[in-house]
């Protein structure tokens, strides 16, 4: 599903190097993990995937489905069906969260070639899924994530997805400022969508969300690359030693 | 030197092309209006109030050509039930329009208005002479002087449905002048509506008088035939516990200048104007210029404004906010925002507070930016596309003075057509 070959990447603006020649391949109906310390350029990655502006690939590729993902727009990725939970959700003052949803929503159906979704089957669509996440018909209709709390603005992220239904899920550190309980339910959101067709990339620090939402492959990054790839049990392997071991191991 | 002496003044000039209308209750005020102007003089580019805004097409003798736009669309405000009063290049229609007469109002064409006595005698040029200081507004005693049409409104009750004058051109050349005056008993209520291109040059002066209790709400759409120039002034005086709510809506024109002077003489009074505006091309010029004097207790002042700019535009603004001695408990408030879209626009604004009273509570900002980068990138990673993306953040961004609309079936109104607009001038 998601191809990543040695996807080197630099600031456009400074002479940094963030990633190093990352390699990933996630199959259809996975999910992975990357865990990593900070700054390792988890978020990067994801980033660079989605076409964020401020960044230079200086080498190798990324592919969805055999698609060069790195010459498209951004919306022409999330078309092909890319997503991103953002880890810092962004407020969009004046522009109202369901107005929001549907214009996406459309947009993507448009330029896929399907038809609209009508503004009643929207509506029944966006209740039941919000319902779901426990989220309220007021923050609905709120502006884009205009004083949602942290772990709303979460949520909010996950109903996107699944209003969205795409190919290729990636959510950075969607657990943090998560309470408990908000984390099964979002736990129980991205269950739902794990299906034959369907990839997940889940960063996260933390062993607690994969309690929910169990990982068939975990990777380790550290300064730009994949350092280490295992099976779920290296992700308790962190919870347990930190990462001073692994990074020895590959030095 | 003798040539030089023998040149006419500007204001000479201008007052040679006009004819004064006679024989009737405002002769005295046109008489005065016409001495005010003559005293003042026409504005010049060196006038402090004319800093950042050339007047030199609006006070030229001849007015340049305006080239009419084709539109097919449905007029604005065209399926709300209203009293339309038509003007075509500036002169009332009586064919075109309803008939005007409506319980609770009593409509009348100034220039009909003949009688001796009229009640329009006391309002007529009165705010317009009142808003002369502390600064000079030549072109609105000239308009005193020589206006040779408008409507006089006045309003004893709440009246049922709005008012709506509907501006039409069929002249490339036409030079406009109208007055209307509008005065609302106690507890009276009226919405006044504009909308649509007056002529190739306007200059038009509404003078309101709200009484106490009272509630004008206006609502006014500024044609959008590029070429046209327009000079606006809209005075108004607010009684005890009385209401004015002024928003304007300005796409294209290539010079615009809105003034707008309110005074709160009655203790807890409320008035907004507001504006948004978006604009085109490197010869589009906006200005809005407002004065608001707080001379009671209790009352609160708004003024919120918004300007979309692209393709080297240029918005202005100048809003005053004067609390007297005694104005005790005054709530003024002041907002000027612009968004520009390319680095050739540009926003000017002048934000001035003077206050003399001791228990206050203003605030003023001012702020000009690009497009928020991280919202644009956050909308276009869930699937809008580009322009969509920059047209739905410029309509937010636009939300806050179209918000100051109290009827939500206007505001939906003019929010269509900012999309419209949006849409049309596709980027
Ligand atoms: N736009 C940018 N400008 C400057 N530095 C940047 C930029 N983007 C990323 N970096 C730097 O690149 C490195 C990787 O950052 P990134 O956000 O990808 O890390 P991360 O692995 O997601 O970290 P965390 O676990 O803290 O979220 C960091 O050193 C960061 O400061
Ligand atoms: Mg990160």
């Amino acid at each position: 599903m998601l191809s990543i070959k040695g996807l080197k990447v630099k600031l456009e603006d400074e002479d940094k190097q963030i990633l190093k020649g990352v390699d990933l391949e996630i199959e259809a109906g996975k999910v992975h993990a990357i865990m990593g310390p900070n700054g390792s350029g988890k978020s990067t990655l994801s980033y660079v995937l989605s076409g964020k502006d401020g960044y230079e690939v200086t080498g190798g590729s990324a592919t969805l489905e055999g698609v060069d993902l790195l010459d498209m727009e951004p919306e022409e990725r999330a078309a092909a069906g890319l997503f991103l939970a953002f880890q810092y959700p962004v407020e969009i003052p004046g522009v109202g969260n369901m107005t929001f949803l549907r214009t996406a929503v459309n947009a993507q159906r448009k330029a896929r070639g399907e038809e609209e979704m009508s503004a009643a089957e929207f509506l029944k669509v966006v209740r039941a899924r919000a319902k779901e996440l426990k989220i309220d018909a007021e923050m609905l209709k709120r502006p884009v994530n205009v004083g949602f709390s942290g772990g709303e603005k979460k949520r909010n992220e996950i109903l996107q997805m699944a209003m969205l239904e795409p190919k290729m899920c990636i959510l950075d550190e969607t657990d943090s400022g998560l309470d408990v309980d908000a984390m099964k339910l979002v736990a129980e959101g991205v269950n739902a969508l794990r299906t034959e067709g369907r990839g997940f990339l889940v960063i996260t620090h933390y062993q607690r969300l994969l309690d929910h939402i169990k990982p068939d492959v975990v990777h380790i990054m550290a300064d730009g690359r994949i350092i280490k790839t295992g099976g779920p049990e290296l992700a308790l392997e962190v919870e347990n030693n930190g990462y001073a071991d692994i990074l020895a191991e590959v030095a | 030197m003798a040539e030089a002496a023998l040149k006419q003044t500007p204001v000479a000039a201008m007052i040679a092309t006009l004819d004064q209308p006679s024989g009737g209750w405002s002769d005295a005020a046109r008489k005065d209006a016409l001495a005010r102007v003559q005293s003042m003089g026409l504005p010049q580019r060196r006038d402090e109030y004319w800093k950042y805004t050339r007047p030199d097409t609006l006070i030229q003798p001849e007015a340049l050509p305006a080239a009419l736009r084709v539109s097919d669309e449905v007029a604005l405000f065209d399926h709300i039930d209203r009293l339309k009063i038509v003007f075509v290049d500036g002169v009332f229609d009586a064919d075109a329009s309803d008939d005007l007469t409506l319980e609770g109002i009593n409509i009348e064409r100034l220039a009909d208005a003949s009688a001796d006595i009229h009640w329009a005698r006391d309002l007529y040029g009165t705010l317009e002479t009142r808003g002369q200081s502390p600064v000079a507004r030549p072109l609105a005693a000239l308009n005193t002087a020589f206006a040779p049409d408008g409507i006089l409104i006045h309003v004893t009750a709440k009246v049922s449905k709005p008012v709506n004058f509907i501006y039409r051109r069929t002249s490339e050349t036409a030079d406009a002048m109208l007055h209307h005056c509008i005065k609302l008993e106690e507890g009276a209520e009226l919405t006044l509506l504009e909308n649509g291109p007056v002529a190739a040059r306007f200059n038009g002066v509404l003078e309101v008088e709200v009484a106490d209790n009272a509630a004008f709400h206006h609502v006014r759409a500024q044609g959008r035939d590029h070429e046209q120039r327009a000079a606006t002034h809209i005075f108004t005086r607010l009684g005890t516990e009385s209401t004015f709510k002024s928003f304007t809506l300005t796409a294209n024109g290539v010079m615009t200048r809105n003034d707008c002077v309110i005074e709160l003489t009655g203790d807890d009074a409320n008035a907004t104007v507001a504006g948004a505006c978006v604009g085109d091309g490197s010869d589009f010029h906006h200005d809005d210029t407002v004065f608001v004097t707080h001379d009671a207790v209790n009352c609160e002042s708004r003024q919120v404004f918004k300007k979309v700019l692209r393709n080297g535009a240029t918005g202005v603004f100048q809003g005053k906010i004067l609390v007297k001695a005694g104005a005790q408990k005054t709530d003024g408030y002041q907002i000027s925002q612009s968004l520009l879209l390319d680095e050739d626009s540009q926003f000017l604004a002048k934000p001035e507070l003077e206050i003399y009273a001791d228990d206050v509570a203003c605030s003023h900002g001012s702020t000009s930016g690009a497009i928020d980068e991280d919202a644009l990138f956050y909308l276009r990673s869930r699937g809008v596309p580009h322009g969509a993306a920059t047209d739905l953040l410029t309509l937010a961004f636009l939300a806050e003075a179209v918000t100051e609309v109290e009827d939500e079936t206007l505001r939906e109104e003019i929010t269509g057509r900012l999309a419209d607009w949006l849409e049309r001038h596709a980027h």
